[in-house]
């Protein structure tokens, strides 16, 4: 167990980082179904995911203005998708399932969180459901949860919270299930480079930090390969599946490693791929279910819309929701573009967010178990004005 | 923001800040620490010890002898086979749980100081008893007294090859001559260069040699205890920096009682336990002026611990150059515990597989396995000896995981940051959490850091 948890990968010029076997929560409660074959999967992309490089509106004459290494569309290798948007290289995986109609989104969304753009005000808000109109208060539970609350015929087996990522979208007076496999956690990048910053300072600290790096090389070298980059990712998706092709009909997971300040290409590329094989597991698992599954990506916010000095992005506002499935009507993208034009940014730097993505949070669980608009507005998402049918499902 | 006393004596003499419990208002808030460290509830007795050794070995001997073991030997069999992680968790329980932990500290420092290891599974209760018999019921008195108790105690005999040791011209090796038994130096040696006098005092091999001729008698064993065995002794006076012992009366335990006595008031052990005392909760080279005012309160009092603790926990310097020291693992995994707001009573509650998993496992791949010290000179102190790559690579891990293994719902890494350092977090650190990714990345990034592992 002990040399398990030391297994060290390298990362990086001049940190570690570090893996641990994950402990699991795995419980048994009660089973019974929730009426209905449809199911929901909520995939919550820690960190800020940059919507302008996932899908790259590559059709508006100033994203090259603003970008020049990039988000630079099918010139450097991304998948035109409509003549306006393209998909990220990394996202390859995915194309096919935009041809079949099982991949869509819907950009320049956010939650109704502004401009302090902290990562973790963004997660709770994103993951509360909760408006502006109530302060950020940790303490509310999640919107998954209050799901279940206005669900008739929900139980325990409903809804399961996957991962060793606590997940307060599902936290609440409604019971669900946790489980998390026995995988090795990463430290992100980021997490590296701001290790390496604290310890800067500190000699002690900072020296054996660089040699960790040669030694994880070692270990890595003749260590077992059972943890490709996307193992975790995907051992996630595997088990929500088995769930989702039992009696649950809901299922939750993060995938953290999107705060790409520095070196986008890579950090991005890499939590593209862990995402791409995330819901590639989830269609292969669910099998014939796939064709009544919805996947929600959704991110807390997105990022500047100008590049920044290191290779990356900063925070900012609007950003990508990607929506997949065989439930879903793909292949198409949904809502509109606001440009990015003089006037046209949010503070003059990030994405104008034109929809609440809140609200197709709310369309889709109105279509996959009938839950009625004012339940909807009223108690799952309070305060929101659902606007709209956007018509995203099949 | 700003601090002072209490965040510093929480750091530097306890375990940390806790959102749970406030920190020290002044002084005697931090000595009420030592004179609640005594022996608790569940203390291991020598005699409880020796009596589940005595089970384990006849299921030894029925397994030898291909009899099946009997029912009690097994449960003591497996008694022994989880104690010292049950000691660990216990000590954890009691660090957590003393509000400010200079009194859990200084049962570490102590039990350090005075080494011992069950090097045998037969001995792990034996181990157990010994800090709550020779150290904890001492932690907030005389250092004599400690020092007798610690060098006379049965797991000390045992670890330090007193138990082997006879008189040259005892009559019982007088009556074996054959069997070429004789004196063994190991405890004289130790109980003068690591536990009182120090390496550089004066004292020399004649001195060793008569002290380990003064000790002999001194035995034990699981099945007859510890006992002063006169035909084990060697005869006759000994002479011990300068003072003779024993001679004509022949007063066996009482003798040696008086040479540890007499030894323990030396300036010299003082002055070396005052450095290390010093070292221990100030800095790896502490000024000269700390150690001679904490040696001075030791010579005059007589070595009474709480009033040289007292003189450590008033003195200026405890208000400078924080950070010096690096938080042993153990120390290290406690103060993240409590500033995680985790209770004694979540431990106690844990299965054992959990808790090896959370504290156990991480800190023998700090490098501290728990009970099991390379050497009677205990764990090191120098901050080097404890951040290495592979360690450091360690620690950073139990800051990723264990957080997450054991609270359903983390900390707000901001909130955890102030309750945390109280106003101590250097200004890398205070940048860079807010910018974690993730609460989980936060939390880490807090425990992980460097503020953090030291002291």
């Amino acid at each position: 167990m002990l040399t398990l948890d030391r297994r060290l990968f390298l990362k990086g010029a001049a940190l570690i980082g570090c893996s641990a076997a994950a402990h699991p929560l795995m419980s048994s409660m009660t089973f019974a179904a929730l009426p209905g074959e449809n199911r929901l999967v909520v995939i919550i992309l820690r960190g800020a995911m940059d919507g302008l490089d996932a899908i790259q509106p590559y059709g508006d004459p100033m994203l090259r203005k603003l970008r020049s290494k990039l988000s630079v569309g099918p010139d450097a290798g991304a998948f035109d998708l409509d003549g306006f948007y393209a998909l990220h290289p990394r996202l390859e995986p995915l194309l096919p399932l935009w041809k079949k109609g099982e991949l869509a989104f819907a950009h320049a969304v956010s939650t109704p969180y502004r401009d302090k753009r902290s990562h973790f005000d963004g997660q709770d808000v994103l993951e509360a459901g909760t408006g502006n109109d109530l302060p950020v208060d940790r303490r509310v539970g999640g919107w998954l949860n209050r799901l279940l609350q206005v669900t008739p015929g929900a139980t325990a087996e409903t809804a399961y919270s996957v991962g060793v990522e606590q997940m307060k979208i599902l936290s609440g007076k409604a019971a669900h299930l946790s489980w998390a496999p026995r995988t090795s956690l990463n430290l992100s990048a980021q997490a590296q480079m701001l290790l390496e910053h604290v310890y800067h300072d500190d000699p002690l600290f900072r020296a054996a930090a660089q040699d960790a790096v040669q030694i994880s090389a070692e270990e890595n070298s003749d260590g077992d390969k059972m943890s490709g980059p996307s193992a975790g990712a995907q051992a996630l998706a595997a088990f929500a599946a088995s769930r989702l092709n039992g009696d649950s009909r809901i299922a939750a997971f993060s995938i953290p490693g999107w705060d790409t300040h520095a070196n986008q290409p890579v950090v991005l590329g890499r939590g593209l791929e862990r995402l791409a094989a995330a819901i590639l597991k989830l269609r292969e698992g669910l099998g014939d279910n796939w064709g009544r599954t919805t996947v929600l990506a959704m991110t807390e916010f997105g990022r500047t819309v100008r590049e920044n000095g290191s290779g990356g992005t900063d925070h900012g506002t609007g950003g990508v929701l990607l929506m997949a499935g065989g439930a879903i009507r793909g292949g198409r993208a949904y809502g509109d573009w606001p440009g990015l034009g003089e006037g046209q940014l949010y503070a003059d730097r990030d994405l104008m967010p034109v929809r609440d993505i809140r609200a197709y949070a709310a369309w889709a669980m109105h279509g996959l178990f009938g839950i009625k608009r004012d339940a909807l507005e009223g108690a799952v998402f309070p305060g929101l004005d659902l606007g709209g049918d956007p018509g995203m499902l099949a | 923001m700003s601090f002072g006393f209490p965040e510093l004596a929480a750091i530097r003499l306890g375990f940390g800040l806790s959102p749970l419990t406030p920190p020290p208002a002044d002084v005697e808030a931090v000595l009420a620490g030592p004179a609640n460290a005594g022996p608790g509830p569940e203390a291991m007795t020598t005699e409880k010890a020796s009596e589940i050794a005595t089970r384990f070995r006849t299921g030894l001997k029925a397994r030898r002898e291909n009899r099946p073991e009997p029912p009690e030997a097994k449960k003591a069999d497996r008694q022994l086979g989880t104690m010292l992680v049950e000691d660990l968790r216990r000590r954890t329980i009691r660090a957590l749980e003393d509000p400010i932990g200079f009194g859990e500290r200084l049962v570490q420092f102590w039990s350090d100081h005075f080494t011992t290891r069950a090097t045998n599974k037969v001995n792990n209760a034996l181990a157990l008893a010994f800090v709550d018999e020779a150290i904890r019921p001492h932690v907030n008195g005389r250092f004599e007294d400690m020092f007798f108790a610690a060098d006379t105690h049965p797991m000390m005999l045992v670890y330090l090859d007193q138990i082997s040791s006879r008189g040259p011209n005892s009559p019982f090796v007088r009556r074996r001559s054959e069997r070429r038994l004789g004196l063994n130096e190991n405890l004289a040696r130790e109980a003068m260069e690591l536990h009182s006098l120090g390496v550089g005092a004066s004292y020399d091999q004649k001195d060793v040699r008569e002290l380990a001729e003064l000790l002999t008698g001194l035995s034990f064993s699981h099945q007859e205890g510890f006992a002063f065995r006169p035909q084990w002794a060697e005869p006759g006076a000994e002479t011990v920096l300068g003072q003779s012992y024993g001679g004509q009366r022949r007063g066996g335990l009482d003798d040696i009682r008086a040479a540890l006595r007499d030894i323990a008031r030396r300036p010299e052990t003082a002055s070396y336990l005052s450095r290390k005392l010093a070292v221990h909760f100030v800095s790896d080279d502490p000024s000269e002026d700390l150690v001679e005012a904490l040696a001075a309160t030791w010579r005059d009092s007589g070595g009474d611990l709480p009033q040289v603790y007292r003189v450590l926990v008033s003195h200026p310097e405890m208000e400078s150059g924080l950070r010096a020291k690096v938080r042993q693992p153990f120390d290290f995994c406690v103060a993240g515990l409590r500033a995680l707001g985790i209770r004694g009573k979540q431990i106690a509650g844990l299965e054992l597989a959990d808790f090896r998993r959370a504290v156990w496992g991480p800190i023998e791949a700090m490098g501290q396995p728990w009970a099991r010290p390379k050497g009677p000179d205990g764990w090191p102190e120098d901050a080097d000896a404890w951040v290495g790559p592979q360690t450091l690579a360690a620690r950073i891990n139990w800051s990723l995981r264990v957080p997450r293994q054991l609270l359903r719902e983390l900390p707000d890494p901001r909130e955890m940051l102030v309750s945390t350092f109280g106003g101590t977090q250097s200004e890398p650190l205070a940048w860079a959490v807010p910018k974690a990714e993730s609460a989980a990345e936060g939390v880490a990034l807090i425990l992980a850091s460097s503020d953090f592992n030291r002291r």
